[in-house]
């Protein structure tokens, strides 16, 4: 019985490399724990650490079950449950230094080092970039090489982390076999706890003002898109998101709108075939450039030309598509659509109003009245700026007649006020405009940063039209980029500026590789499985035989470390071979070597009891020692095969 | 195949075994300890001829000789020297002590105080002493035979562990069998024998062959097996200490020598094997008393496979 005999006490050494390890597995959850239980792990930390140099008990059971009760205490405090992923993280992220205070004897080194393994997973429940795996990686190295230290404590610390590299040296094929082989299920396994999404950054069903303004200060990617042949002129690139067309005279809002199978236009013009990769928003818009045929994967299409997931984007999502940005739209839009595109508050943004009433006066053509729109908006000397004065109750007028400073949100509302105003139906769409390729590989990659907002106006007999406020006043926003579009000596995030090209060029290096990583670790689906073992030459794999080809391929490296790590003195080498043949046969006469005889020895007492072959015994067993222990002999194939012949030739 | 000869180790051996009858294996090993730059230890009881080993080995080596009779009240300048105030020359001069020599039979070092032993184990090990700060280097070669005698242990005092590991072997002499002692009662006057032996070697030709065993071929499966026995005197339950590091230094250069003595350029498990009772007997601490050394080192090398 294993609880007969207790586990030897835990080494002081194995104590010091136990609490290292865990400081580290817990450090990457700092961020994410409330402050208070970062605090509490590290004074336990710290407190397990007095201890080990001391080398004092643990301290009592009741003090133990009172700084456990404190830990859930205060994750109920934080998160008013102890289930889900953050409470769970951060009470096995109390548990691991609870274990540790109380860790006497090897045993519980063991324990405290599966929980350790534990929480290196929840490290994936945080995030899955390429530093984290890194970082992961580095973690698991520590264990194991605690773990090493916890069994051999006489071991110095650099043998064991060279235990630790050796082992996960070997079980890396063995991963990489698992990764790319393993059967791939469609769909994940089990869900993740609705707390894993909060806080994911992108646009929102509403704008007011300085909603976007405040978006495009991060620098986070958006989606990447990869084109098939040419890709549109930058100009072109306007990638819808939510469509709003509700105004309350402060805040623009999306407006219910019928989502069907298939788009109600019909596709027309230069088609842009695209793979877009889109980052997890947690809304369930897809961004798409302008008109998305029909045939896009598990999406629906709003009748307000949006293009929606079934379920709010989750997961980083991947989905080719083919755009028409010429295909005439809304030409027969229903009724209630374009009264809806009319509506404006009462009593709201009065001067604006009146500027539209006199638009719609002074010309019948609806289309002229968004020209004349237009020039007024560019003979108002509207500055574009990233921080705008704030506005108050009539959002429209005050941009357009007092601060005339503004972001795009503000030249889009305020021209679609205007246009309804002037009785030309009209509407905000958000979403984001241009991109940047990275040169390393070729993508083109959408930041938070190139989100924008400009306005549709429906026109008879041409449907809904794209009309940019910005770019009408700030030609240079869409074709060079915010930098360009901003006066100088305007303050902007870092990344926007011009002159660091070096950390630019860096970014893109780096995008690049968690491109890569993105698409074929975090994106290696069953779909990318099948696609690699096609090229691979097995065009339908099944599970099977998925499961068959990972069971050969796992078992021929095993079975190639065994034989690597077969004990030294048990491999033969030709000349124990013959050796061990003489001794057979001497052994069939009665004469049986002992293990710890030497060959000179050995042949003395052999040559003894044969007497009539003394003589051969000696010489053999002479010839084999010199070869044996000898310096070096020339032509030593020669010398082995006159050895081979003269055992063979021995009939005693 | 004729077993290989070295001639002037043979010849060596010959002549010795004209004076000490009887011990060829013991002759053999004294002699390869000196080879191997080693010192010897003999534990024995008195009258079986440590003392005419002793001296035909440096008269055959063609070495100074020097005996010191080890006694209570030996005082460690007795053996180094002393300075004295030389009046001629009005200065301090150093009259080096007996220690001075080639070979230099310590006769019952067990019955000197600590303080002297350990003055002497130390030239031993430095192979040079310090007096009044000043550095004398011993002679080249410098070989030490220390006898003590086992059986009478009162008023003595036994050489610990430490020390005893300064010594690459200890040997036992034994009696004579009949036959030997036969020849050595009728024969003639050992002193006088002793006397009238001419040198087999000179002294540089010694340090040749002591280099020449230095460079005796050690293959990978012996520095196997001396590891494998090392390892087995650390985990044999007989044993309460195992072998150090240095004892497994010692079994290389004394199966070095003996290889050297048997006319092979290269050492063999034979070689270790027969080295291995006389370096690792007085190392060996037997869990249980009553168990000799050269018991357990016989033990030993049964129980650890030939590699």
């Amino acid at each position: 019985m294993a609880e007969s005999r207790p586990s030897p006490p835990l080494p002081r050494e194995a104590g010091f490399f136990l609490l290292a390890t865990a400081a580290l597995g817990l450090a990457p959850f700092v961020p994410y724990l409330p402050w208070s239980l970062s605090l509490l792990a590290a004074l336990l930390l710290l407190w397990r650490g007095v201890l080990v140099w001391r080398d004092a008990p643990p301290p009592a059971r009741f003090t133990l079950l009172l700084a456990a009760a404190l830990g859930i205490v205060l994750t109920v405090a934080s998160y008013h449950t102890i289930f889900g992923k953050q409470a769970g993280l951060s009470l096995l992220s109390m548990l691991l230094p609870l274990k540790l205070l109380e860790a006497r004897t090897r045993r519980d080194g063991r324990a405290a080092l599966l929980l350790c393994c534990f929480l290196l997973t929840g490290q994936f429940l945080n995030a899955q970039s390429m530093a984290v795996a890194a970082f992961v990686l580095l973690c698991a190295t520590a264990i194991v090489a605690t773990s090493a230290k916890l069994e051999q404590p006489g071991q110095a610390p650099r043998g064991a982390l060279r235990t630790a590299l050796r082992l996960l040296g070997g079980a890396v094929p063995l991963m990489l076999l698992l990764f790319v082989l393993f059967p791939r299920i469609n769909g994940p396994l089990w869900g993740m706890p609705l707390d894993a999404y909060a806080g994911s950054t992108g646009l929102s069903d509403s704008m007011r003002p300085g909603s976007i303004s405040e978006l495009i200060q991060s620098g986070e990617i958006a989606f990447r898109v990869e084109f098939e042949g040419t890709p549109p002129a930058p100009a072109q690139r306007y990638w819808r998101g939510p469509v709003l067309s509700e105004f309350d005279g402060q805040e623009w809002k999306v407006r219910e709108s019928m989502l069907r199978r298939a788009p109600t236009y019909t596709v027309a013009g230069p088609a842009y075939r695209y793979s877009l990769t889109l980052e997890p928003h947690n809304r369930g818009w897809l961004l798409a450039l302008d008109y998305p045929d029909s045939g896009a994967a598990d999406a629906l299409y709003g009748d307000d030309l949006v293009l929606l997931a079934r379920r709010p984007v989750r997961n980083r999502v991947r989905y080719n598509l083919t755009s028409f940005p010429e295909t005439p739209v809304g030409l027969q839009e229903r009724e209630n659509v374009l009264k809806a595109a009319l509506r404006l508050p009462p009593a709201s943004n009065p001067r604006t109003s009146a500027l539209g009433a006199g638009l719609q006066a002074g010309n019948a053509e609806p289309a002229a009245r968004v020209e004349a729109a237009l020039r007024f908006m560019r003979e108002a000397r509207l500055a574009y700026t990233l921080s705008p004065p704030l506005l108050g109750q009539h959002p429209a007028d005050e941009f357009l007649f007092d601060t005339k400073r503004g972001f795009c949100e503000h030249f889009a509302g305020s021209f679609v006020v205007l246009m309804r105003a002037a009785g030309v139906p009209a509407r905000v769409v958000t979403g984001y405009q241009g991109g940047e390729f990275n040169p390393v590989d070729g993508t083109l990659v959408v930041r938070q940063s190139d989100a924008h907002a400009w306005a549709e106006v429906w026109l008879a007999g041409r449907g809904w039209q794209r009309v940019d406020p910005t770019a009408a006043s700030f030609p240079r926003r869409i074709d060079e980029g915010i930098a360009r579009a901003l006066p100088e000596g305007e303050a902007m995030p870092i990344m926007l500026r011009q002159n660091f090209e070096f950390l630019r060029s860096l970014r893109y290096r780096w995008e690049a590789i968690s491109n890569g990583w993105n698409q074929w670790v975090l994106g290696y689906n069953a779909q990318r499985q099948l696609d690699l073992m096609r090229s691979l030459g097995l065009p339908d794999a099944d599970w099977r035989q998925l499961a068959g080809l990972l069971a050969a391929c796992a078992s021929a490296w095993l079975l190639w470390l065994g034989l690597r790590l077969w004990p030294r003195h048990a491999r033969l080498d030709a000349l124990d071979r013959c050796w061990r043949r003489l001794c057979r046969k001497l052994a069939r006469q009665g004469v049986r070597h002992q293990p710890w005889e030497a060959p000179g020895d050995f042949a003395r007492r052999a040559a003894a009891a044969l007497p009539q072959h003394a003589d051969t015994i000696i010489a053999i067993a002479e010839h084999y020692a010199t070869l044996r222990y000898g310096p070096g002999v020339e032509k030593p194939a020669t010398q082995l095969a006159a050895l081979r012949a003269a055992v063979q030739q021995f009939r005693p | 195949m004729p077993a290989p000869q070295n001639a002037a180790t043979d010849a060596i051996l010959a002549q010795l075994g004209q004076v000490l009858l009887g011990k060829p294996q013991a002759l053999r090993l004294a002699l390869a300890c000196l080879l191997g730059r080693g010192h010897l230890l003999i534990e024995d009881q008195p009258g079986v001829g440590k003392t005419t080993l002793a001296h035909a080995l440096a008269v055959t080596l063609g070495l100074d000789f020097q005996r010191v009779q080890f006694t209570s009240d030996l005082l460690p300048a007795d053996l180094i020297g002393v300075t004295i105030f030389d009046t001629a020359q009005q200065g301090f001069r150093f009259h080096p002590g007996p220690l001075f020599t080639q070979v230099l039979l310590a006769d019952e070092i067990n019955r000197s105080t600590p303080k002297t032993q350990s003055a002497l184990l130390e030239a031993m090990e430095e192979r040079q002493v310090s007096v009044d700060g000043k550095t004398h280097p011993l002679p080249e070669p410098f070989f030490v035979i220390a006898t003590q005698n086992p059986s009478q242990q009162i008023g003595t005092f036994p050489l610990p562990e430490s020390q005893l590991d300064r010594f690459l072997m200890r040997l036992s002499l034994g009696l004579p069998d009949a036959a030997a002692e036969r020849e050595l009662l009728a024969g003639r006057d050992r002193r006088e024998i002793l006397a009238g032996l001419p040198a087999c070697i000179s002294s540089a030709e010694l340090q040749a062959l002591q280099a020449q065993a230095a460079t005796v071929h050690v293959s990978e499966r012996i520095l196997d097996y001396v590891q494998a026995l090392l390892a087995k005197t650390r985990s044999l339950p007989e044993i309460a200490q195992g072998l150090s590091p240095r004892a497994g230094l010692g079994l290389l250069a004394a199966a070095r020598a003996w290889a050297l003595i048997a006319g092979r350029d290269h050492v063999r498990p034979e070689d270790v094997q027969a080295i291995l009772p006389a370096v690792a007997g007085h190392r060996l601490n037997a869990a249980d008393t009553r168990q000799g050394g050269e018991m357990l080192a016989r033990r030993l090398i049964e129980s650890v496979a030939v590699s």
